[in-house]
């Protein structure tokens, strides 16, 4: 495929699609998706989520706002996909069950298909007690399951959970998480397969530091042939040195690093490349198993180094995701993209047309 | 995702009786443990159970469910609160999740476990208790309608908290044998 600069018609929602944004199109036009998490400022400062964007432009094609990771307390999602969205970037809002009822985030979802979010991974959430507020309420009134399945049928039904109409529909393309490195292990595919009923049509994976491990899951997902009803995305990240990957295996449940993957960032001379380096090499591999429709990069705190990760495992194959503003040479690009967005539209109202 | 943890946590000097976890492991854990265990053998007792609650509709229509609810909450509230710790959500599902109880979940998952099981199979928050979850799947293993583990389910109505969830299964199912008789006549 081309090199294509992304300057599509995003008014309208494609034929076979359920959003108008970035993200599902690069998806299921076969394209291996790269997809980023934002680290949440603890600030009222718009510019601080401007800076930390600012890294990944060009280089992914969505980017994740947290919802209170660690159940620690920042910058709420909604706010972060607001910004985002002014600039034009495709935010990937996340919502946890924790902090918000059902009444809460039905309306956050409807409040931020009106921003222009078109992307929402739904996740139950940290416990209180894993963040700095621990006396919290943990609400819980939802969990990752029934929320997909009551965003899914407001999408498609045009109706809150409580059966009331919804005068426009939001328009979403949905996701959810999967950790095939947690037991129970044979749950972990029969899950996916519940979330997808539910409603998910991507996956984002938690880090994924063992590849065996990963194409074992794969092969079952591919046998259940749940690779075809959802993308998926895995989960990767680098590690800053040894001591950090320790750190990790004892503190953070459900992530899983092999001794290999220790020791060689120990007999590294320097740490934080080799982890970056081992990080573009899950990428490459991952790449190769059959079922997986791009990586999700979480970088945390390392942010900067996203840039170069992708460009070391060449997933992208010279394909260049949305950046603000496109190079001068790129102006034959923009063109046959403005006609394909062109044919695209036409073929959308004669669609319409047909179905009236 | 992100893995912040803040070291200025701020930790309790005073500790409530009963809050340490290895006592709480030790008071609690073991009979719902032994359910889970036991799955098959308590999914027969239960059908056997319901059928003769359903058999005493008509015990319980002349009582009025309404004066029945306070007993039977009673009686419930102790056999299930023993058996299986239970929450009184008032919609039971156990026999569709491996007789674990979804609602000692942490974040009251009612649809399979979190990603942030630990290696052991333990849960994430509570790090002494097993996760309900991989109990769960344990318990459906064994039982004959296990299954049902994979059916998707519905958020808890927070309303009928604290209710007889047996009576009302029990008047529902009359209910719809009502109308399956009515269909038939």
């Amino acid at each position: 495929m081309n090199p294509a600069v992304d300057v599509e018609d995003f008014s309208i929602v494609p034929p076979g699609h359920t959003s108008r944004g970035r993200l599902e199109r690069v998806l299921r036009r076969g394209d291996f998706a790269v997809t980023a998490e934002l680290n949440p400022p603890d600030s009222a400062d718009p510019d601080r989520v401007f800076e930390q964007a600012e890294p990944f432009e060009g280089w992914v094609d969505g980017i994740n706002a947290t919802d209170g990771p660690g159940a620690n307390c920042h910058m709420s999602s909604a706010g972060i996909c607001a910004l985002l969205t002014r600039v034009g970037y495709a935010p990937v809002m996340q919502i946890t069950c924790r902090d918000r009822n059902r009444i809460a985030i039905q309306g956050d979802v409807l409040g931020a298909a009106a921003m222009g979010v078109s992307n929402i991974l739904c996740l139950t959430g940290d416990g209180v007690q894993a963040g700095d507020q621990p006396g919290a309420k943990p609400v819980f009134d939802l969990d990752c399951m029934s929320l997909l399945e009551t965003i899914r049928i407001m999408r498609d039904e045009g109706r809150f959970l409580s059966g009331r109409r919804i005068t426009e529909a939001p328009k979403l393309f949905l996701g959810a998480a999967i950790n095939p490195f947690a037991p129970p292990f044979e749950f972990r595919p029969l899950r996916l397969k519940k979330k997808i009923e539910a409603g998910a049509q991507f996956v984002q994976s938690q880090y994924c530091f063992d590849v065996p491990m990963m194409k074992a899951y794969m092969s079952r997902i591919v046998d259940m042939g749940l690779d075809e009803k959802c993308f998926i995305l895995v989960g990767v990240g680098p590690l800053a040195s040894a001591k950090a990957a320790r750190w990790i295996m004892a503190n953070v449940p459900g992530i899983h690093i092999p001794d290999a993957v220790i020791a060689r960032l120990e007999g590294a001379k320097n740490q934080k490349r080799e982890g970056r380096r081992i990080c573009a090499e899950i990428i490459r591999e991952v790449r190769q198993i059959k079922g997986v429709a791009g990586v999700h990069l979480m970088a945390y705190r390392q942010e900067e180094l996203v840039a170069q990760i992708v460009e070391e495992s060449g997933v992208l194959a010279g394909r260049k995701p949305w950046k603000k503003e496109p190079q001068p040479g790129d102006q034959a690009l923009i063109e046959a993209a403005a006609e394909k967005a062109r044919i695209l539209r036409k073929a959308v109202t004669q669609d319409k047309e047909g179905k009236s | 995702m992100i893995f912040a943890r803040h070291k200025t946590r701020s930790r309790m000097a005073y500790k409530p009786a009963g809050a340490s976890p290895v006592q709480r492991a030790s008071m609690r854990y073991s009979l719902r443990r032994w359910s889970v265990e036991h799955a098959r053998f308590l999914e027969k007792i239960y059908t056997l159970f319901a059928d003769m609650l359903l058999a005493l509709h008509w015990l319980w229509s002349l009582i009025g469910y309404r004066r029945i609810e306070r007993p039977m909450l009673f009686l419930e509230r102790n056999i299930k609160g023993l058996m299986f710790d239970c929450r009184m959500c008032g919609q039971c599902i156990l026999s569709q999740t491996g007789m674990s109880c979804p609602m000692n979940c942490p974040k009251a998952l009612r649809n399979g476990p979190c990603g942030g099981v630990r290696a052991g199979g333990n849960c994430e928050i509570e790090t002494d208790m097993p996760c309900v979850w991989t109990e769960a799947w344990r318990g459906a293993q064994q039982m004959q309608g296990g299954d049902s583990i994979l059916a998707v389910q519905k958020p808890v109505d927070q309303s009928l908290k604290n209710t007889s969830a047996w009576l009302r299964a029990t008047a529902q199912r009359a209910a719809q044998n009502a109308v399956k008789a009515g269909i038939k006549a």
